[in-house]
């Protein structure tokens, strides 16, 4: 196997849970102040996964007092210490960049079917 | 001076124990056999001569080859020498491994012959900044060196000037790097941050003197 793979499997946490663009996640992230840490959650759809190994990363969009903000988390980041999924959206791209154009109700998913 | 002999495989991330994400370098340590002890008496000064990294015989020369058949060891690609690096008991043949020399969160300087870039101008080679601005008339000396001299008194121009030439390609020191992780059982070190010269070439990584 190549070595430079080898390296980066270590780094790949098969208990995860898997995101996937469209979904929207409410993360639960270790935050380092000082000497003291704390929780802080984020909600918001994601709208980008790349990467792999530990180099992955995902974006999590959400609109915070009329202001859209995005924030990208590495996938396999100790820091998230919890990850839920509130919906998983039915989407036809990989990549939803064109959320940012829209507002409000158009910037709405439509549920996923459930296999 | 203690070091190891190794070889650039690439750049990655990992998650550090305080679950920092930082880029690493991934060096391949091959076990290094010495393959000449230098002593005081003998040869003036102190130093270990590692070997490492497979080469066919035939490839090799017929004096490098009875050089490594005295250490018993099969044909190496690589040899370096390392001043006043004497580990307790060693003798020719032995063979030295990453977590042997190495330790983890160690500071060590990564020595390498960087990428060649070619013939380059003396914006890239030297850092000069050209020659300012587009406007006021100027129109194709934006990345030029400026006056390289003076007139018809020295009526020449003086040895060591920087000019553009042939770039990179050089032996370069990395100093202050630290080794954040060693994988005994693949042989590989993981060094914070870059590491010089082109994947596949070989590194020498140096404990620094404490």
């Amino acid at each position: 196997m190549n070595k430079l793979d080898l390296v980066e499997q270590t780094q790949v946490n098969t208990e995860v849970q898997q995101v996937n663009p469209g979904d929207t996640v409410n993360i639960h992230y270790r935050v380092r102040e000082g000497e003291k840490e704390r929780i802080q959650q984020y909600e918001g759809v994601v709208i980008n996964v790349r990467g792999s190994g530990a180099n992955k990363t995902f974006t999590v969009r959400k609109i915070s007092n009329n202001v859209g903000v995005e924030r990208i988390f590495p996938y396999y980041s100790p820091f998230i210490a919890k990850l839920e999924i509130k919906k998983r959206g039915k989407i036809r791209r990989a990549k939803l960049f064109y959320l940012r154009e829209l507002r409000g109700k158009a910037a709405r998913l439509k549920d996923k079917a459930r296999p | 001076m203690s070091g190891l002999i190794g070889k650039k495989i690439g750049m990655t991330s990992i998650f550090d124990e305080a679950g920092n994400h930082i880029a690493v370098t991934v060096v391949e340590v091959e076990p290094n056999v010495v393959t000449q002890i230098k002593t005081e008496e003998n040869d003036g000064y102190q130093a270990l001569q590692l070997s490492s990294f497979y080469r066919k015989e035939k490839n090799t020369s017929k004096a490098l080859v009875g050089h490594f058949a005295k250490a018993n060891t099969e044909s190496k690609k690589y040899v370096v020498e390392f001043r006043d690096f004497m580990p307790d008991g060693v003798k020719l043949g032995d063979e030295l491994r990453a977590e042997d020399v190495l330790a983890e969160g160690s500071t060590v300087d990564v020595v390498g012959t960087s990428k060649g870039k070619g013939f380059q101008g003396v914006v890239k080679r030297h850092g000069f900044s050209g020659v300012g601005g587009r406007t006021h008339g100027q129109h194709n000396r934006e990345r030029a060196p400026g006056s390289i001299g003076m007139a018809s008194d020295p009526a020449r121009v003086f040895k060591g000037i920087k000019m553009g030439g042939r770039t990179g390609n050089e032996r370069v020191k990395h100093k202050n790097s630290v080794v954040v992780k060693i994988l005994p059982e693949s042989n590989l070190v993981l060094i914070r941050g870059s590491v010089p010269g082109p994947i596949g070439r070989m590194v020498q990584i140096h404990n620094r003197a404490k």
